[in-house]
């Protein structure tokens, strides 16, 4: 039975003629209790952009206060990309520079390439009280924020001493989009992907020159390095995926929701070639499991109670069950699903000294239930979410692959599919 | 990703049904593109108020009065009192406190000031046992300064007509300061969200206390106890007279409480619920359907032994109608509705629209139909079964909960 293909009556992309004014979206914007500087997305979004169309001295400087979540795009009922509508305007209209500040926030692969050669110089200095109060008072960052460590080494560099070598053993393989976190700050998640794709029977290997996803970019204005970033990746991407048959995996949602999503939606780079095959590292281990194609054996001694935590950008994706599924499948955890809600850091947002207080007051209730909730950690898949909860809470903050790589018996595993 | 069963739609119906599979010990996923229109609940759930032009007491009853194509005739007059007893106690165990009784309807007051008949209320609303008899003479009716979806002048004038003398004040309170400063986004849940961290009732109540020792009920806008499931009560409470709450408009606080209860009563039962996502197509092999794509999952299809369309009509986008073509989006299936654009309406609004009882073609087993064959495995539940006109009937969460739980037992007895 095939259906008949109906003509959408669009003349939008974003799907914005499809608002009825429900206002469902402004009941789950993490923002508006907290900041009432911000109009809120139905007035930010489809609102506003019918004003805009008309005349752009309708736009608002205040759309900066969105944080992207796009909570208000899974909320809505009919499909109305509202963050998009709200983050395009403020690239096709803002007229506000990007500062000093907002530069260095944004470049994260400049700034870490930097930081990592000179790792215990900068970790020492930016955890210096004086040092963050300088921050605090030049540039605007805030002071209470810790930044993440800088790791001597970059993950590149180790992967090429150490790993690069035996990935050609495997049979099947896929690249790794690692990230810069993983590269300046957390080398280890890497290593741990590394290690549950290799037990699971997979050779890992590391694109052409990936460059940063360019998230932070977007959302600091500097559209034109972003959209270039992005070209760049696509190419990349597109080496690994339809000339070498490698899928594409990621350990950060942010990373992979901005190349598959953002890319298209935001900068206007197509993404069609390999959109579908660049996915969650869990995303492609759950498929393999769920088709019967792998099974992952655990250590019978690994006891933990664990508490998921859904990053804003996982809750658009839809994948948090492939997440969550995961670390309910090892025998002795222990699992809490936290209530999915905003933790309030929105990746560079929350490091500026503006909107300190409004992060904070975002991630409260998270923060409360986490606090609530007695658990040896907390599971999620976005890296400045685990630094917001780390430096909000006392608990510490695992990547979903770091539990599996912890959990997992690697030989029996592997005995599986050597069969 | 295997499940027994999967819905599509996580509105009223659908929820309804995947609770009902999933208490009987069924693997169900609900699929639902964003939230649903339970944010828009006015508080009661109607059965049945009118048939024609005449208002109903005795709802159980008055459905023999109906066509032979609606949905209660089609699910049978024998059963419906059985399923709405069932559909009660079902909303009771997710945490939704109603009350009301089937064979006889109660009556609410409505945001227009009048009075019309109901069958299940939640605690947070009065009732009254018939549409005349308002047992206060002298009521104040409070609003939130700068709040404008409560119509105070229509409440005033309503009550007028019923022989009540009605003041109208206004509060203003530091708390809502912040949200007044974008006035039009002044809303019901935004105000909820103040109460919810209980600061501002103390202050609120007793202000209202101070105004009204004269009157004899306070009415206010429904406005309270959106997360925190305490706030209505402890308001009530702390307010020496009676209170009347009355709906504001949406997005409406006793919705969107109510929606998350069976939401979360659905998940508790170990329901998987995709929110904000949408279903892109299904494949079928001879006259069943044996898995569905949606737009989050891709190629990780979705497979289950039997399939709900619970989608809703019109306005959900259950049904949609092109400037001259009539479909189903997801599957394109069989609808019961005229492909002339002419006939779809009447041009006086307030007649009967035609286009209100379409619906998704059926068989005596709510199944579905595609090019005039019955798929084996893919049942309709709720809104876009048609045949109804649920706005002039006052019918339409009735025809949710019980073709739903009507569903789900043909589905449990396989």
């Amino acid at each position: 039975m095939t259906k008949k293909i109906f003509d959408p009556f669009n003349i939008s992309d974003n799907n914005f003629e499809q608002c009825v004014k429900c206002t469902i979206c402004t009941v789950y914007c993490p923002v508006m209790p907290v900041n009432p500087e911000f109009p809120g997305p139905k007035q930010s979004g489809p609102d506003g952009e019918r004003l805009r169309l008309k005349d752009p001295g309708f736009f608002d400087e205040s759309l900066k206060l969105c944080l992207n979540c796009k909570r208000c795009e899974v909320a809505c009922p009919h499909d109305v990309k509202i963050g998009d509508i709200i983050q395009s305007a403020r690239i096709k209209y803002s007229e506000n520079k990007p500062k000093v500040r907002d530069m260095i926030l944004a470049n994260t692969d400049i700034v870490g390439t930097l930081a990592s050669s000179l790792a215990p110089i900068v970790n020492t200095a930016v955890a210096l009280k004086p040092v963050r109060k300088m921050m605090d008072s030049v540039l605007k960052i805030d002071h209470h924020r810790m930044f993440p460590k800088y790791s001597g080494q970059r993950f590149e560099t180790w992967y090429r001493k150490n790993a690069k070598k035996t990935q050609g053993n495997f049979k099947k393989h896929v690249s790794y989009f690692h990230g810069c976190y993983v590269n300046y700050n957390f080398p280890q998640l890497g290593k741990d992907l590394i290690k549950i794709m290799n037990a699971a029977g997979y050779g890992v290997h590391l694109l052409n020159k990936e460059k940063c996803c360019g998230v932070a970019l977007i959302s600091n204005g500097l559209v034109n390095q972003a959209t270039k970033q992005a070209k760049h990746n696509v190419k990349a991407f597109t080496e690994s995926i339809v000339e070498k048959q490698m899928p594409v995996i990621s350990t950060s949602s942010t990373c992979i929701f901005t190349i598959r999503d953002e890319y298209p939606h935001l900068l206007g780079v197509k993404n069609d070639e390999i959109r579908e095959e660049s996915e969650l590292a869990t995303r492609f281990l759950f498929r393999l499991i769920d088709s019967g194609e792998l099974e992952l054996v655990f250590k019978k001694d690994y006891k933990k109670r664990i508490a998921y935590h859904t990053p804003c950008h996982m809750e658009k994706l839809g994948w948090s069950l492939y997440s969550t599924q995961l670390i309910k499948m090892i025998p002795g955890v222990d699992f809490v699903q936290l209530d999915s809600q905003c933790c309030g850091i929105a990746g560079t947002f929350g490091f500026k000294k503006e909107n300190y207080k409004s992060a904070q007051g975002i991630g409260q209730p998270l923060f409360n239930q986490i606090n609530d909730t007695k658990v040896d950690f907390v599971a999620t898949d976005c890296e400045t979410c685990k630094w917001q909860i780390e430096m909000s809470t006392p608990s510490k903050v695992e990547n979903p692959i770091s539990i599996l790589a912890e959990a997992i018996d690697v030989e029996a595993t592997m005995k599986f599919w050597n069969k | 990703m295997k499940f027994d069963n999967v819905i599509i739609g996580g509105g009223l119906s659908g929820l309804t049904c995947g609770i009902k599979l999933a208490e009987n010990g069924k693997k169900v996923a609900i699929v639902s593109s964003g939230q649903s229109a339970i944010h828009f609940f006015s508080g009661s759930f109607d059965l049945l108020g009118k048939v024609g032009d005449k208002e109903i007491t005795k709802p159980l009853e008055a459905m023999q009065q109906l066509p032979k194509e609606h949905p209660y005739q089609r699910v049978g007059l024998k059963k419906t009192s059985r399923l709405a007893q069932d559909a009660q106690e079902l909303l009771i165990r997710a945490g939704v406190k109603v009350s009301g009784q089937a064979d006889k309807n109660h009556f609410v007051m409505t945001p227009m000031g009048n009075i019309k008949p109901t069958w299940l209320s939640l605690d947070d609303f009065t009732t009254f046992d018939n549409a005349t008899n308002f047992p206060w003479k002298n009521a104040m009716i409070i609003n939130f300064s700068g709040f404008l979806d409560f119509h105070t002048l229509f409440i005033q004038d309503g009550l007028k007509k019923l022989g009540v003398k009605a003041e109208i004040k206004d509060i203003s309170m530091k708390e809502f300061e912040a949200i007044r400063q974008n006035p039009s986004e002044m809303r019901s849940s935004n105000i909820a969200k103040v109460f919810d961290q209980g600061n501002a009732i103390d202050e609120f109540t007793q202000k209202i206390n101070r105004r009204t020792v004269d009157n004899d009920v306070v009415i206010l806008p429904a406005v309270f106890g959106l997360f925190n499931t305490t706030i209505a009560e402890k308001v009530k409470k702390n307010i020496d007279k009676p209170v009347l709450l009355l709906p504001a408009l949406p997005p409406s606080v006793p919705g969107i409480r109510s929606q998350i209860l069976i939401r979360n009563r659905f998940q508790e039962l170990g329901g998987t619920y995709f929110l904000g996502d949408k279903v892109e197509e299904g494949v079928f092999e001879g006259k069943k359907l044996l898995n569905i794509q949606t737009y989050n999952h891709g190629d990780i299809k979705l497979e289950a032994k039997e399939f709900v369309l619970a989608s809703g009509s019109f306005y959900s986008k259950g049904m949609i109608a092109g400037p001259d073509s009539l479909y189903e989006p997801i599957f394109g299936l069989d609808i019961d509705g005229t492909k002339d654009r002419k006939k779809w309406f009447d041009e006086n609004i307030f007649n009967d629209q035609a286009y209100m009882k379409f619906g998704l073609k059926t068989d005596a087993n709510f199944k579905a139909q595609f090019d005039g064959q019955t798929i084996e495995n893919l049942y309709v539940a709720g809104s876009g079964l048609g045949g109804a006109n649920p706005l002039k009937e006052g019918s339409g969460a009735g025809i949710s909960l019980l073709t739903s739980l009507h569903v789900a037992e043909q589905i449990l007895k396989q």
